[in-house]
């Protein structure tokens, strides 16, 4: 029995592009249809030799499976065909300038894939006795003195799985912080308006009120309001620096002074640290608590949307707070993984544990291991070749396409344009959907929420001058087109894999796993 | 610099078109005080692939590969063989540096494997419909019971004594701040779980009850009257599954009626990786799929008709619904993922099932060994990969010692439970397919000697 019972069958190929023939397969030449599991696996198939003999199973109650599963299998070589299939529709940095910003998508180092793949890192259990394991608690101990002698800051939490799982880490602490001052009824959040969805989410998930900061003509944090809205109902403050627009907020140590004054805490959402390491420390700026992306300063892959990994530095103030398990080095060089059994001595004000076990490991080797590279003077490099990346790319283009800040002075790591000035009618989706066409990843779209048909672009560090033009090039061609009303840019991509996508239909009627059609249909 | 491919002649030609002196002009926004003149002091420059790869082997060195040893070790993570292929394939550049695909036009490859990884994991767990992942098993518990209080719209969540200790502390952690009750309780190191016990817990309050499955000492047990007191008291069931290889042999949660499944991938792909990053599985009924949280990738098609995928369901996330998002959740574990889906794919409904078998083979082999150990009483009656054996002395300092001799023994349940003296008997003895019968036997000598 097949999963497929209706025999797989490739979409019909479309006669455009001038009227190309129609191929028998729907592929063309590289460009390879590749159709689901389901369509082409059955039940049988395996591609995975296991050895023989029996396996009676005695000790499984009365619960022992009888209906089949539905899992399609395939022989090891289609299996290598099908996901090198897949991933030739993938854009990725590997294959060109990737900037999205606010996700800095730099080169991802393959030493830092080796290194995460040593047997003493990959292969090493989160429970095995901590005697057994001391690299690798080594590993996370100086990637801690890294992430916390570039921030200027007192301690880290290394456990958060993600950026967002490290806001909620930050925060989490502010809580604790607070209760411990007897000053729980601190239940205001202050969020500028350009954060980061997930800034509000994770303020609200911790039970705080989100209020609203709002931005400055020139793309900062209204200071004089936020200011003005501090008092003792006002828990923290929520800031991005370099902020979404790519400013630097220039008066974050006077809004940390004010709310430290107001008796309020400073969250730094870190997800831009990369334009600033080795340049500022947040804790010079007085910052309480900020989370690091190492998926984006510290290079480690995104992998198509995660793993992430979002360690936390902390102030003096927050570090009693942080969460569980942490590593400590005692005196004799040995290194103790504190839990909840010897937290009530070494820790007795965490606020407890974010996950099973002690975070991201594979990312920390493979962060270390891009940190070291680097060095201290290469990471600063890091972001002064960012910064001067960003910079090229607004002042080459700020001729052509709106750019809302671009007399705020210096970008940071990223550049941000509008679409005032493109065609009635023709908006930033139309210029990146033709950015695909070029052979770019477009940039981020719609984002900050403070720009209207905001285009912010990061190139980051990792690419050439060369590449730098080229991407101007094609961005000012595509701009101009849109100023000039070319309605080809309304049906791009032309040549991607596939056109514009139905996303209010894929909304409207989930389809969230695939179904075997009935027989009836398979049999037409 | 190996990875900044700008040549000081590029960076002094783009200063010129910028029309900044120098790099420093671009930073005058950061206040002059708080700006560094220089590397940080006291930390090391760069340094070549080499040198790099000496210092980070000299630490590999100094951890006890689970590989290189009789290796035992389960409680959430679990140490299986992933074909060469896998680890392969999630290497090509496309998978591996592509972002969460925004621009699904270019990135079909992403999402039509987190398709397909979404029908394996609905199928696999039993349920209507499963999300793109979650960060892990632990997180992926508490967003559950999170998920659980806003359908009902009740407070009260029961924690079978069973679940992972470590998932009961995220929940707890997280509980403090969401306003939820939890219920809690310590296992006995007996071959009853305590199914009787939660459906007796259930009143009009509860929002859920969260059951492992099979549970942390390994027990497994029939959910379905424990999903249909849920029902009568329109409470929830969800269950969590630390060992999806078990999903091969024993029937799934969905198929006993649990609401929303979810579970820790890592042991298909993904590898040991001391705690991470691993894959948290979601899945549950069609009519939750709007208050679960993560993300979602849907089927639709393109402008000319062809089928294509895309995320959907946004507008239950952060990035769109900002304060009144689901989950603050913004990352998935992709990469992991694939990595799971691959090695599924491979595997295939026989090959799944027979990895199950042999994990169960030899676990009954090895609980047959260790019983005839003097002074060794397994505890469990029924098990899938992974029972619990009580040494009647405490178990902690044993597995240090059978760590000196060079055997990963178990998990003590003194390292989960610190203090709790009723379980300091307790050790977790998982057995997957990496266990040879000279490993089972290298375990009971030992344990032999160490406790004669």
């Amino acid at each position: 029995m097949t999963i497929n019972q209706s025999g797989w069958k490739p979409t019909s190929p479309t006669a455009k592009d001038g009227g190309a023939p129609a191929t028998f397969t729907g592929n063309r030449a590289l460009m390879l249809e590749e159709p689901l599991i389901f369509e082409i696996g059955d039940l049988h198939t395996t591609g995975v030799d296991f050895p023989d003999g029996d396996v009676a199973g005695s000790r499984l109650g009365d619960l022992t499976r009888k209906d089949p599963i539905g899992l399609a299998g395939l022989s090891e070589p289609e299996t290598v065909r099908h996901y090198t299939r897949l991933s030739r529709q993938n854009y990725a940095i590997d294959l060109g300038l990737f900037p999205l910003g606010s996700c800095t998508m730099k080169h991802n180092p393959r030493l830092n894939e080796r290194m995460a793949r040593l047997p003493g890192f990959a292969d090493i259990h989160p429970l095995q006795p901590v005697d057994t394991v001391q690299g690798a608690l080594g590993v996370i101990n100086e990637l801690a003195h890294w992430l916390i002698t570039l921030t200027g800051m007192h301690g880290v939490a290394m456990s958060p799985k993600a950026g967002a799982h490290g806001e909620l880490c930050g925060i989490l602490c502010i809580k604790a912080a607070l209760e411990k001052r007897g000053e729980g009824h601190r239940k205001v959040v202050l969020v500028p308006e350009s954060a980061h969805g997930t800034n509000p989410a994770t303020a609200a998930f911790a039970g705080f009120t989100v209020e609203d900061i709002p931005a400055t003509p020139d793309g900062r944090v209204d200071t004089v309001a936020l200011e003005a809205r501090l008092g003792p109902d006002v828990a923290a403050v929520m800031i991005t620096n370099p902020n979404t627009c790519g400013l630097f907020e220039r008066d974050l140590k006077r809004i940390s002074d004010a709310v430290h004054a107001a008796g309020g805490y400073v969250y730094c959402d870190g997800a831009n640290f990369n334009a600033i390491v080795g340049k500022v420390r947040p804790g010079d700026l007085g910052v309480d608590a900020m989370h690091i992306n190492l998926h984006k300063t510290f290079s480690t892959p995104h992998g198509g949307g995660g793993p992430g990994s979002g360690p936390v530095v902390l102030s003096e103030a927050l570090s009693p707070f942080g969460p569980l398990p942490f590593t400590a080095r005692h005196v004799n060089g040995h290194i103790q993984l504190v839990e909840e059994e010897t937290a009530g001595d070494d820790h007795p004000d965490t606020f407890g544990r974010m996950t099973a076990f002690q975070g991201q490991m594979g990312m920390f080797t493979r962060a270390l291991t891009y940190i070291l590279s680097h060095g201290a003077d290469g990471l600063r490099q890091v972001a002064e070749d960012a910064v001067l990346n960003a910079n090229y790319v607004l002042r080459s283009l700020e001729d052509t396409l709106d750019a809302p800040f671009a007399a705020s002075g210096p970008c940071m790591h990223e550049a941000i344009f509008s679409d005032a000035g493109l065609a009635e009618g023709f908006s930033t989706i139309d210029v990146a959907k033709a950015l695909i066409d070029e052979g770019f990843h477009p940039m981020t779209m719609y984002f900050p929420l403070v720009v209207h048909g905001a285009m912010l672009v990061e190139p980051t560090e990792t690419e050439s001058k060369a590449a730098l033009d080229q991407f101007i090039g094609a961005l000012r061609s595509v701009a101009e087109r849109a100023k000039a009303g070319d309605q080809s840019l309304k049906t791009a991509p032309h040549f991607a894999p596939r056109a514009r996508l139905d996303e209010t239909l894929a909304a409207r009627k989930p389809v969230l796993v695939w179904k075997e059609k009935p027989l009836a249909v398979a049999a037409e | 610099m190996r990875y900044l491919p700008l040549t000081s002649h590029d960076r002094e030609s783009m200063l010129a078109t910028i029309g900044a002196a120098k790099i420093d002009d671009l930073f005058v926004d950061v206040p002059e005080a708080a700006r560094l003149g220089g590397p940080i002091d006291g930390l090391p420059m760069h340094a070549s692939e080499l040198s790099v790869e000496r210092h980070m082997t000299k630490l590999a060195r100094q951890n006890l590969v689970a590989g290189e040893v009789p290796f035992f070790l389960g409680c959430g993570a679990y140490r299986h063989h992933v074909p060469a292929s896998v680890d392969h394939l999630i290497q090509r550049g496309e998978f591996l540096t592509a972002y969460t695909p925004y621009q699904p036009e270019i990135a079909q490859g992403t999402l039509q494997m987190l398709f397909e990884f979404q029908t394996q994991v609905a199928r696999l767990l039993g349920t209507d419909a499963a999300n793109a992942s979650m960060y892990d098993g632990s997180t992926a518990c508490w967003e559950a019971i999170g998920m659980a209080r806003r359908i009902t719209k009740r407070g009260k969540a029961i924690l079978s004594s069973g679940l992972h200790p470590h998932y009961v502390s995220v929940a707890k952690t997280m509980a403090k701040y969401t306003g939820d009750a939890l219920e809690t309780s310590l296992p006995t190191l007996s071959a009853e779980t305590d199914i009787e016990a939660l459906i007796a817990a259930i009143d009009g309050d509860t929002s859920c009850v969260v059951v492992q499955y099979p549970d942390i000492l390994g027990r497994i047990a029939d959910l379905t009257p424990l999903a249909d007191a849920c029902h009568a008291q329109k409470a929830l069931l969800i269950a969590v599954v630390t060992e999806p290889v078990a999903l091969g042999a024993i029937r799934s949660p969905g198929e006993m009626d649990a609401d929303i499944v979810v579970g820790e991938g890592q042991s298909l792909g993904v590898g040991l990786q001391f705690g991470g990053p691993y894959v948290g599985l979601m899945g549950c009924k069609d009519k939750y799929i709007r208050q679960m949280p993560g993300r979602f990738c849907g089927e639709t098609v393109d402008a000319d008709g062809k089928r294509g995928f895309v995320l959907t369901l946004s507008t239950r996330e952060q990035h769109i619904r900002r304060e009144k998002a689901t989950s603050n959740i913004c990352t998935n574990s992709g990469l992991c993922a694939l990595a799971f889906s691959i090695h599924m794919t491979l595997l295939g409904e026989a090959g799944l099932r027979r990895l199950s078998g042999i994990n169960h083979a030899q676990a009954c082999r090895a609980a047959e060994r260790l019983a005839k150990v003097p002074g060794v009483r397994v505890v469990n009656d029924t098990f899938f990969n992974e029972f619990t054996i009580d040494l009647r002395k405490e178990a902690r300092p044993i597995v240090r010692t059978l760590a000196d001799r060079g055997v990963l023994a178990g998990v003590s349940l003194g390292r989960l439970y610190p203090g709790e003296e009723s379980l300091a008997n307790g050790l977790v003895v998982a057995v997957t397919e990496t266990v040879t019968q000279e490993d089972i036997e290298a375990l009971a000598t030992a344990l032999e000697e160490v406790l004669a």
